[in-house]
């Protein structure tokens, strides 16, 4: 069983509200530079990224980010996750950056990005920006921009699918995490 | 939701034993491993407190540096041993010194050693993962699979490529490791050398013997080049080096007659003007320097995929 707990439009409107949101907190879009999680982090980065250059007449900085080698969960069997590229193709020296992912749960896969980022170089700040926030912090992380808040119970499981890689827009709660 | 990649084996011991998959999974690995060592700081955490002992009976540069880099950039604590510095001088037995070093519980063992059957034998007695690192002329698994990444990453695919091996095959690791991983990849393989550096029914293997160098590499889209081991030369096989560079050297001559997309890779150390021309080791085609570059990525990629089994309940 799953319920639907946002659609394509609402989705489209949290970008374009959270591509406002990092445009007036950061004074416009210089030395701003939008860094995705993988997998859908990624996805949701290109959005903003695409959002914020038309909002401007600009072009931002992008990268993505596997954070697999930064995990504190691995070591957990020899099934190890799939290890994706991670793509920072510019220096962070200075740079307000903006970390992008779908789900902001426990917060660990943040950590594991900031850290690192940090091995990349120094940002003049990192900011987060998540689509969904469903609470159950384990460590003291919180977002700045919020696509919507959702507190759920830890046993159901929220999920995103995004065109570009599930064929639909939406968000789900399933009953039972899998 | 995030995928998984297992391999089916806990030792790297033979491309023999490894599947289509799991060459797969080592290479896409080493692929995103690749970004890691042009970073600026070189080095993740994710081996973090883990122990690598290096145990090499055996001369190496190459294949120890490599090793010994790629646990450092994944932050593992990395421990060399060298045959001449061992307690084997002592007497001590090859099994008592893989379980003394065992007892101090390393997550993994990488050894080399001059006797065949040297890592497997170890890897019965041992809890830790082992990986060979050349094991006489039996196999050297992390070699065949940093020549794959190589070739994969120039050409697009392994299957269906022709390689030429040129040199000599009976001695070498390197060709055995690569006969068996190369025909699990779909690919077509020739070999080319003289007939005593060739072992009595390869053709059993289902690759081609050939005995002239021109008419062995003719269509070939990959030319593997192996050292001549010097070392070998009193065993009456070849009647002079000279005479073996006038027939297997391999020279821009023989080039002019191949495609020009023909890759040339060699495992190293090379003997320059024996095996393979200076103009050729230095020329367009030849990727020798990536090949070792590509060592530490696939080095890691080994390590990151093997480690980690013995501690099931951390999460």
């Amino acid at each position: 069983m799953s319920n639907i707990l946002l659609n394509d439009n609402d989705i489209t409107r949290a970008i374009t509200r959270i591509s406002h949101e990092i445009l007036e907190r950061n004074k416009g879009a210089e030395n701003i530079a939008l860094i995705g999680i993988r997998t859908r982090g990624v996805t949701l980065s290109n959005r903003l990224q695409q959002k914020i250059n038309a909002i401007e007449n600009t072009q931002v900085e992008i990268g993505a980010l596997d954070i697999t080698l930064y995990r504190d969960d691995l070591g957990a069997g020899i099934q190890k996750p799939e290890l994706k590229k991670t793509e920072i193709g510019f220096a962070l020296e200075g740079k307000h950056v903006i970390l992008c992912d779908d789900v902001l749960f426990t917060g660990r896969t943040i950590r594991a990005a900031i850290d690192a980022l940090m091995d990349f170089g120094r940002p003049a700040s990192v900011q987060l920006a998540v689509l969904i926030d469903r609470g159950h912090r384990e460590l003291p992380i919180r977002p700045d921009y919020v696509g919507k808040n959702i507190p759920t119970p830890k046993s159901k499981r929220v999920q995103v699918l995004l065109k570009e890689i599930d064929d639909e827009d939406k968000v789900i709660i399933q009953e039972h995490a899998k | 939701m995030t995928q998984t990649a297992t391999l089916s084996q806990r030792n790297i011991i033979t491309m023999e034993s490894l599947t289509a998959d799991d060459i797969e999974i080592i290479l896409d690995a080493a692929d995103s491993f690749k970004e890691i060592s042009t970073r600026a700081i070189k080095k993740v955490p994710t081996l973090r407190g883990r122990t690598i002992i290096n145990l090499f009976f055996e001369a190496s540069t190459r294949t120890r540096t490599s090793f010994e880099i790629a646990g450092k950039r994944l932050s593992a604590d990395v421990i060399n041993i060298s045959g001449a510095a061992s307690s084997t001088v002592k007497g001590e037995s090859l099994i008592d010194t893989a379980r003394n070093l065992e007892a101090m519980n390393p997550d993994i063992l990488v050894i080399r050693h001059n006797c065949s059957g040297a890592p497997a034998l170890i890897s019965q007695f041992v809890n830790s993962p082992v990986i060979n690192a050349g094991d006489g002329a039996h196999e050297h698994p992390s070699q065949s699979l940093l020549d794959l990444l190589t070739i994969r990453e120039h050409k697009g695919t392994l299957k269906g490529l022709k390689v030429a091996i040129v040199g000599d095959i009976t001695h070498s690791r390197v060709a055995r490791s690569n006969i068996r991983a190369m025909q699990t990849m779909g690919m077509k393989v020739n070999v080319v050398a003289p007939p005593t550096l060739i072992p009595v029914g390869l053709e059993n293997l289902g690759v081609e013997v050939c005995y002239d160098l021109g008419k062995g590499i003719k269509d070939a889209d990959v030319i593997m080049v192996l050292r001549i081991q010097l070392e070998r030369q009193n065993q009456g096989l070849l009647s002079s080096l000279r005479e073996y560079s006038n027939y297997f050297c391999l020279t821009e001559n023989h080039l002019a007659n191949v495609s020009k997309d023909t890759l040339i890779i060699h495992p190293g150390p090379v003997n320059r003007g024996i095996e393979i021309a200076l103009d050729v080791m230095e020329g367009p085609r030849s990727l020798i320097l990536n090949q070792v570059t590509n060592g530490v990525a696939i080095r890691m990629a080994l390590f990151y995929l093997l480690l980690g089994e013995s501690d099931a309940n951390s999460n």
